[in-house]
């Protein structure tokens, strides 16, 4: 089997399991969603027949309670793969519709402070290796260091209080000023940007000392390498050498420490779109966990799964393309 | 050295040692170099002092200190005014060091659950799964890909929010290291597939030593570096999480915690635009920065402990042959 074809199922796979496991949440746990929300429509509903409330739980979970297990768990994988999640218990709307215009924001400042982090970070780290041992080593070391022992959130608290409240420099909350019709204009780029300055801000400022650590650690080992001798002595140009031997072998072990760092970053994501009222994916996860939402917490929960999934998935294939040596031997002895 | 006329394979030691000597030899070993060693790196000794500082806190501090009440102070004192209460105090005249103090006990009990649990889990799937090979491995790792893949914060999340969990904080370690084992199991597993074909690893194979025991005694000893590293990561981790969690109010509690008080400084006392309870927010912020620094730097020197040649050098009773130097 070719390895696209292997990496294609087993993101498949994924995403298989973790509906699987939403299923087994929302109908196995005794006292779960689906218990409350029939206990609760149950007190509210007043004169609903029993038959009627098995209507209104299936409209919102994909669940028909009165079905036989498997014939529900059957059910509930079809509707989510042809994209019905459900509905708001609390607004009343379709999951999909809430999340739909949620996630392209969630995406934005999350792939905005992955790309700066890492390019910061590898440029900085790769400065550090070169001055070896100078203060400006020693001191970026400690700076990293220290960023590094930093949660996101605590930056963005502070970003909120100095930046936005006292400084009056950013805004406190959303997505764009109000007033503006989202569209491709200018001015609606540009208050997009204002508004997700912070936010993105948060997330790099906490990320990119690890990345420069890493970057130095590699670059200072492929500095003492065999091949790099004999680079020179070939009389290759300095420049060759920095960026395709040095640069090169030096960022390619920590394309996976990338991946891993798409799916984490969905956790710091979900922690500051809460602190800076900034509604995407995360933001309606936390406000339905409050109003006990179940529909929208499952749904954010798959959806963020599966923007992670497809993430760490096109990293997977073009690390292929990046890296001639990584290819899998699974032709290994079973003892 | 005494030669006696006995045949070589008669003779059992050249130099015969106490028990006494033998436990000093072993203490030496395993208690004193390694002290030596952290104590020669600046990075250890100033984590050192830190975790040891916030292990204090959560024995003999919480004995010293009064346990956080309503009215202790007056409301919103600012940090550094009056020596009753060095840090300040809340809305509510609660004193700000017995929050930190008190709440480092369940933090610590936290940290200690989750990183235990995902370094078991981790070595236990890991090492399992690339020494065995075949079927094992590939329904292990299935496994671990999946829970690799899946975003772990949501995942908690979305766990406190429907599992009925208590405020245990032990139970709140391991929830929050749910998935974290993953991507340390992956990185033992190709460890040890370059290590289960290693000479002395096979030899055991072929005298019949059970696989538990080739794990335990062979394969495990060198992934230690790794395990120290990923054990303590894991610990930070468990921090911020769970301080961010606190913050957003999705996880239950009967002990007050770093998280619940920065929470409580924001909505309470709008610490974000408010002057005069900025302290109560920043508090608990240094707490956390400051506890995470010390495990980092810790993660930092840990590689040191187990290079066996740093190790020799700062060992008396081993012999004084070591002469070459590594390189830091």
């Amino acid at each position: 089997m070719s390895y696209v074809l292997k990496r294609t199922a087993q993101a498949i796979f994924t995403v298989f399991a973790t509906i699987s496991l939403t299923f087994a949440l929302v109908r196995l746990l005794p006292g779960g969603p689906v218990d409350y929300l029939r206990a609760q429509m149950l007190q509210q509903g007043g004169d609903l027949t029993t038959e009627q409330i098995n209507r209104r739980i299936e409209a919102q979970t994909n669940i028909a309670v009165d079905e036989p297990l498997y014939v529900q768990y059957f059910d509930y994988m079809a509707s989510i793969l042809t994209g019905d999640l459900g509905e708001s218990t609390w607004y009343g709307d379709p999951v999909v519709d809430i999340l739909g215009s949620a996630i392209p924001w969630t995406i934005f400042i999350m792939s905005v402070s992955l790309f700066l982090a890492f390019v910061i970070g590898i440029s900085l780290g790769a400065f550090m290796a070169y001055r070896e041992g100078s203060r400006f080593d020693v001191s970026s070391t400690v700076v990293a260091l220290l960023l590094n022992s930093t949660p996101s959130y605590v930056v963005g608290l502070l970003a909120l209080t100095f930046l936005a409240y006292r400084g009056g420099v950013f805004p406190t909350g959303g997505h764009y000023a109000s007033g503006i019709d989202p569209g491709l204009s200018l001015e609606f780029l540009l208050s997009a940007a204002h508004h997700g300055a912070l936010p993105i801000l948060s997330m790099t400022v906490v990320a990119f000392g690890g990345w420069a650590l890493d970057m130095r650690g590699n670059s200072i080992r492929v500095l003492g390498a065999d091949y790099l001798h004999v680079a020179r002595l070939r009389g290759l140009s300095e420049r060759r050498i920095a960026l395709r031997y040095v640069a090169r072998n030096a960022i390619l072990p920590m394309y996976t420490g990338l991946m891993i760092a798409i799916g984490t970053m969905f956790g710091g994501a979900v922690i500051i779109e809460e602190i800076f009222s900034y509604p995407g994916v995360g933001y309606y996860l936390i406000s339905a966990i409050d109003q006990r939402d179940y529909p929208v917490m499952m749904g954010a929960f798959i959806l963020i799964t599966v923007a992670v999934v497809i993430g760490i998935y096109v990293a997977d294939l073009t690390y292929g393309k990046l890296d001639p040596r990584a290819k899998r031997g699974e032709s290994r002895e079973s003892y | 050295m005494s030669r006696t006329e006995t045949s070589d394979f008669e003779t059992l030691s050249e130099t015969q040692l106490t028990r006494s000597e033998r436990y000093r030899q072993l203490i030496d070993e395993l208690v004193l170099a390694p002290a030596r060693i952290v104590w020669h790196d600046w990075r250890a000794r100033i984590a050192v002092v830190i975790i040891s500082g916030f292990l204090f806190l959560g024995t003999v501090g919480v004995r010293l200190v009064d346990e956080p009440r309503t009215n202790q102070g007056d409301r919103l004192v600012g940090a550094f005014r009056t020596l009753e209460h060095p840090l300040g105090t809340t809305a509510s005249g609660v004193d700000i060091l017995s929050q930190i103090t008190y709440a480092t006990v369940p933090m610590l009990q936290m940290i200690t659950a989750g990183a235990v649990f995902s370094v078991v889990m981790a070595t236990a799937i890991g090492t399992t799964s690339g020494y065995k090979g075949g079927v094992v491995d590939r329904v292990l790792m299935t496994v671990t890909d999946v829970l690799l893949t899946i975003p772990g914060l949501p995942l908690v999340i979305v766990l406190a929010g429907v599992l009925p969990i208590g405020g245990n904080p032990y139970a709140i370690g391991v929830l929050l290291s749910i998935n974290a084992w993953a991507g340390l199991a992956r990185a033992l597993r190709s460890q040890v597939l370059t290590l289960r074909d290693a000479e002395y690893v096979e030899a055991s194979r072929i005298m019949g030593v059970s696989t538990p025991k080739i794990l335990s005694a062979d394969i495990i000893p060198n992934l230690m570096p790794y395990i120290t590293m990923n054990f303590v990561q894991q610990a930070r981790a468990v921090i911020f999480g769970s301080v961010g969690l606190y913050f957003l109010g999705i996880l239950p509690y009967n002990r007050t915690n770093w998280g619940v008080m920065m929470s409580d400084a924001v909505r309470q006392a709008g610490a974000t635009s408010s002057v005069a309870a900025f302290h109560w927010l920043l508090m608990p912020m240094l707490a956390v920065i400051l506890l995470s620094m010390g495990l980092t730097l810790f993660a930092q020197s840990a590689d040191r402990l187990f290079n066996p040649r740093v190790r020799a050098r700062h060992a008396k009773t081993i012999g004084g042959d070591e002469t070459d130097e590594v390189s830091s």
